[in-house]
């Protein structure tokens, strides 16, 4: 397990590097899309008026205070990925983006465009909303506002983590591995507890 | 005896919620310390590093843990002798919940279930959720807050299962609901388990066990024993804490039982993630009010 300070934008070299099991902290932008935002995006064919190349995107809707023509942060939170995993591809493929950051993980099409593509899955840990927020230094933008809390938000971090590169560049899936070896496991655990036919 | 003033009921109702969603219980907070001492694997360790800075910035600067502020339940326990107005406690419980979203403030999360519109209040039709219980050689009004977020509350499940399955099919359920659920309800938290009453009394029961202090068992040897069977064969399942992996995957696994139908066997099944929020106000009838969880 290496941990791995990195700053943004990725370059494909960099998310090369990064094996699943590392931990990652990163400083930088990060943006914040959610299902609404990539609906609007690849279902409605909206072009992002901002360039994710290089980008990490984290699956979010974040709780902000308007003040003036500025966006405060009142807490930002992480939310499960799998129902975003039919847009993954083409954000990593059209638009570039270099790391998606979330929980749960995605599935198999996410993870043969982040091989071919060079991107990572970063998994934050859920329910640690006190931490990132306080690891956003500003909200520098939101696009697309009539979509929030669902719009595009571009956050500066400082030292964002820790992330754990649960899908890798290589075709490793930490999520995936961990439930075999508990498929492995079960039969053992079922006898243990005096379990025997299926119900 | 003054009368009692139900504005009181309004302005706990309103701190127990933002109290939840600030203040993890004692009780969590030391299984979750006891559980990152016997996690080995780097990763986790890593996970319970994040989660520790977490409580204590949301403790330092009475902040939300998470941002799934959930929905709200309040569950009461109406002692004998407390002069209480049920209608008037529900509408000050309602109207607690609404304002302490809308003047703290945080994200309200209730949705109409057809259009999905959003009142940005926690609550709507049906909401808060209420849980009236009634209690002997008590004057106090006991109110138990719960803010339940959507990502454990979504991995819920019952069954109603036959007689003959028995209480493996208990076991069983349990098992599978863990492996199938992984990362998604934020291990390691409480697996809460009800067995035995109607559909939904099984349902109610499995939420009463995610709110149990956790270290406390049942008082049935015979259901504690089941707790900690379950519980030792859930971590040796190596799922880990967010489902990356580990030592540990629950913190505790809680049963509480009701008698059923002789021809029924239900099993419901409540996870609750590892900020396994709740908040407890005691109202005496003078209007002392006593906090904890």
């Amino acid at each position: 397990m290496t941990t791995h300070h990195l700053h943004t934008p990725f370059s494909d070299d960099m998310i090369r590097r990064l094996h699943a099991g590392d931990i990652v902290y990163f400083d930088g932008t990060l943006f914040g899309i959610r299902d609404l935002t990539q609906i609007y995006m690849f279902d409605q064919r909206h072009e992002p008026p901002v360039s994710l190349q290089g980008m990490p995107c984290i699956h979010t809707a974040p709780s902000l205070r308007r003040v003036g023509d500025r966006w405060e942060k009142i807490c930002v939170g992480t939310t499960t990925s799998t129902r975003m995993d039919r847009f993954t591809p083409d954000l990593i493929a059209r638009y570039g983006v270099k790391a998606i950051i979330g929980k749960g993980g995605l599935y198999e099409k996410s993870l043969e465009a982040m091989r071919e593509h060079a991107a990572v899955y970063l998994a934050i840990v859920g329910g640690s909303a006190a931490l990132e927020t306080q690891q956003i230094e500003a909200v520098e933008a939101v696009y697309w506002e009539h979509l929030h809390p669902e719009a595009l938000y571009q956050f500066r971090v400082k030292n964002f983590g820790p992330l754990t590169v649960a899908m890798d560049s290589h075709g490793r899936h930490l999520y995936r591995e961990v439930k075999s070896a508990t498929e492995r496991r079960l039969p053992e655990i079922y006898r243990s507890l005096g379990i025997t036919g299926g119900s | 005896m003054a009368v009692f003033d139900y504005q009181l009921v309004e302005d706990v109702a309103k701190a127990l919620y933002i109290r939840a969603l600030c203040d993890l219980p004692p009780d969590v907070r030391r299984a979750l310390k006891a559980a990152a001492k016997r996690e080995t694997n780097p990763t986790a360790q890593e996970v319970f590093k994040a989660i520790f800075k977490t409580i204590e910035i949301a403790d330092t600067h009475k902040t939300l843990i998470c941002q799934d502020t959930g929905l709200p339940i309040y569950m009461l326990k109406i002692g004998s002798a407390f002069p209480w107005n049920g209608s008037e406690i529900k509408k000050r419980l309602k109207i607690g919940a609404e304002r302490a979203t809308r003047e703290f403030p945080f994200r309200g999360s209730s949705t109409h279930p057809l259009t999905r519109m959003n009142p940005q209040t926690s609550v709507g039709e049906g909401l808060p959720v209420l849980y009236c219980d009634f209690v002997e050689d008590s004057s106090r009004l006991d109110i138990l807050m719960v803010p339940k977020g959507s990502g454990s509350e979504n991995m819920s499940r019952m069954r109603m299962f036959y007689p003959a399955d028995g209480v493996a099919a208990l076991k069983k359920f349990v098992i599978d609901t863990v492996f199938e659920t992984g990362a998604n309800p934020c291990p390691p938290g409480i697996i809460g388990v009800g067995l035995g009453g109607t559909a939904d009394l099984v349902m109610k029961l499995a939420k009463e066990a995610i709110v149990r202090p956790v270290g406390q068992r049942h008082p049935d040897p015979e259901i504690a024993r089941m707790e900690t069977e379950l519980e030792d064969a859930i971590n040796s399942m190596g799922r880990g804490p967010m489902g990356l992996g580990g030592d540990v995957t629950t913190l505790a696994v809680h049963i509480e039982t009701a008698y059923t139908h002789i021809t029924q066997n239900p099993v419901a099944i409540n996870t609750q993630c590892w900020p396994a929020r709740r908040a407890r106000a005691k109202i005496s009838p003078d209007g002392k009010v006593e906090y904890g969880y």
